[in-house]
């Protein structure tokens, strides 16, 4: 018997960790990890921030690396740079690459990732309009903010976009962040922490447009954006427009392979397409919630490692249902937030710790139950967090409530096993704020 | 350069040269040394470097911030006197015979 093959498809984050999981699990078949980019695997998060700021990869690329050229050799993965997967033949196992490569499989994975969701508005393909997603991208953009001061224009005001607003101001520039919902990041955070947030963007002297649409792009006769025109007709200067609105998942490649797909790569729990040789990851991949009811997909960098774990063990034998919590970061000028589990469906918060001093976190509860933790530079707060979800909890709001509560003095009683999250029709939600 | 030894619980030990500039964990990324994740690629976020110095242990480490000793409270397997994030212990040649201990779990 001849040993298995696996092929990814995708070099990101979760493409990579698939490969080097599998052989950190002994797994010894050949491994063969395809790239549509021509670089090494890199990391994306500091691309927002670091990089574009001089302080990560700017000088040294291999700051940037998941790992060195070596690590392939070494580990005997064979990365295939620069070539895209253009056609899966199901019945056969191959994948059929842009190259003309055919590659056969016995497990595939894909972890194609996703693309910025375009700007549909008339001018959004002038020039000096772009997007941040990849390295090539994160190279104009700091080229372009690498010179005197200028209106930059960022379109949407999730993680990307304040980042990137973040980022701007600290390199001197006047930044507009136009959102269309009616605060910020209102698909991640909690109305509390969302209120902080883009309070603290505008004591650092960003405009902040809540609730605004972007109506059109004007350009100079050369073809470079010059005029951002907003719904109800105001135009603002925008010399350089950044769009960060989403992002779609690649589908595509499994979508002509008959796969079922639907926002994502649909995936059972063991993270396995509707067939059950191929299996889907990271931002790309459509899975079930655990302990939830519904399908979620997560683009972050825990998802696409947890998950390419997940594949390694399943692709080896010795597979298990995904149930990783969830978590984020993301850094804004001296702000570190993090979160911990999903709060969407809380429908109780309590506050602990200080918002005036950046020092604070937001709990949040279902029906009394932990769900998720937001926190702003108190990282014990969301390590704790992160256990105490994992392990299940009867951590209640009246104990975070309580005068004197830290987190770090919390025993770990025994712990229920996390239950479903009960359907609850929407009430009120109760806001307490926890003695500092 | 300095000579770096993890240990893993089961008994594998794996001895690395490395160099400046890297850290204690970038050495266990290159050499895809299983048990550090460092999901968060070396910014302090994750918990997931998180390693135990050697009880003998006499070469001078860095200073624990207190970022750092936050961190710690999350980790997998709980902290002990001698945990330490693997990200923020930056190869020197004073480091030449360090010997950590990787922990069961990181996540």
């Amino acid at each position: 018997m001849t040993s298995p093959r696996v092929v990814v498809v995708g070099a990101g984050q979760g493409g990579l960790e698939t490969a080097a999981a599998l052989r950190g699990r002994g797994f010894s078949g050949r491994i063969t990890l395809v790239g549509d980019e021509c670089v090494l695997p890199y990391q994306r998060p500091p691309l927002s921030k670091g990089f574009l700021t001089g302080a990560t990869g700017a000088t040294d690329p291999a700051d940037l690396e998941l790992r060195p050229a070596s690590f392939f050799a070494t580990q005997g993965i064979d990365l295939v740079p620069g070539d895209r997967a253009e056609r899966i033949d199901r019945e056969c196992r191959v994948l059929h690459l842009e190259s003309g490569a055919a590659l056969p499989y016995d497990h595939l994975v894909l972890a194609t990732g996703a693309r910025p969701r375009p700007l549909p508005v008339p001018g959004a393909g002038l020039s000096g309009v772009l997007a941040l997603r990849g390295l090539r991208d994160a190279h104009t953009l700091r080229r372009e903010l690498s010179g005197p001061a200028r209106h930059l224009v960022v379109v949407g005001a999730g993680f990307i976009g304040l980042e990137l607003a973040a980022t701007a101001r600290t390199l001197g520039h006047e930044v507009t962040v136009v959102e269309a919902q009616s605060r910020a990041l209102a698909r991640a955070l909690t109305p509390e922490m969302s209120a902080w947030l883009t309070d603290e963007h505008r004591r650092q002297g960003v405009r902040l447009l809540l609730s605004r649409e972007v109506a059109a792009l004007h350009g100079d006769p050369s073809g470079q954006v010059e005029i951002m025109e907003l719904d109800g007709g105001e135009r603002i200067p925008a010399e350089l427009v950044v769009v960060g609105i989403g992002v779609l998942p690649h589908t595509e490649l499994a979508a002509e392979a008959d796969l079922v797909v639907g926002d994502g790569i649909v995936v059972d729990e063991r993270l396995r397409t509707s067939d059950p040789a191929i299996h889907a990851v990271g931002d790309c991949a459509r899975f079930p919630r655990p302990g939830a009811r519904g399908h979620t997909r997560i683009e972050s960098v825990q998802n696409a490692s947890d998950q390419a774990r997940c594949v390694a063990a399943d692709i080896c034998g010795e597979g298990a249902p995904y149930t990783a919590v969830p978590w984020f970061w993301s850094e804004q000028y001296a702000v570190r937030l993090q979160i911990a589990g999903l709060t969407a469906g809380h429908d109780e918060v309590v506050l602990a710790g200080d918002p005036g001093e950046a020092r604070f976190s937001v709990f949040c509860f279902q029906a009394g139950r932990l769900v998720g933790v937001e926190s702003v530079n108190r990282p014990a707060d969301h390590g704790i967090a992160r256990r105490l979800l994992a392990g299940g909890t009867d951590l209640s709001p009246e104990e975070v409530g309580a005068p004197g509560f830290d987190l770090k003095q919390y025993q770990r009683a025994p712990a229920p096993a996390p239950a479903p999250a009960p359907v609850t029709a929407p009430r009120e939600r109760p806001v307490h704020v926890a003695h500092a | 350069m300095a000579k770096i030894t993890y240990k893993h619980p089961g008994g594998t030990v794996t001895v690395v040269d490395l160099d400046a500039p890297n850290t204690v964990m970038r050495g266990a990324k290159l050499n895809n040394i299983d048990g550090i994740e460092a999901q968060c690629g070396g910014s302090a976020q994750c918990g997931t470097c998180h390693v135990f110095i050697d009880q003998d242990n006499t070469l001078p480490l860095p200073e624990m911030d207190s970022v750092e000793d936050d961190v710690l409270y999350g980790t997998a397997v709980p902290r002990c006197d001698t945990s330490r994030l693997s990200c923020q212990l930056p190869v020197t040649d004073a480091l030449d015979g360090l010997v950590v201990h990787l922990p069961e779990a990181q996540s």
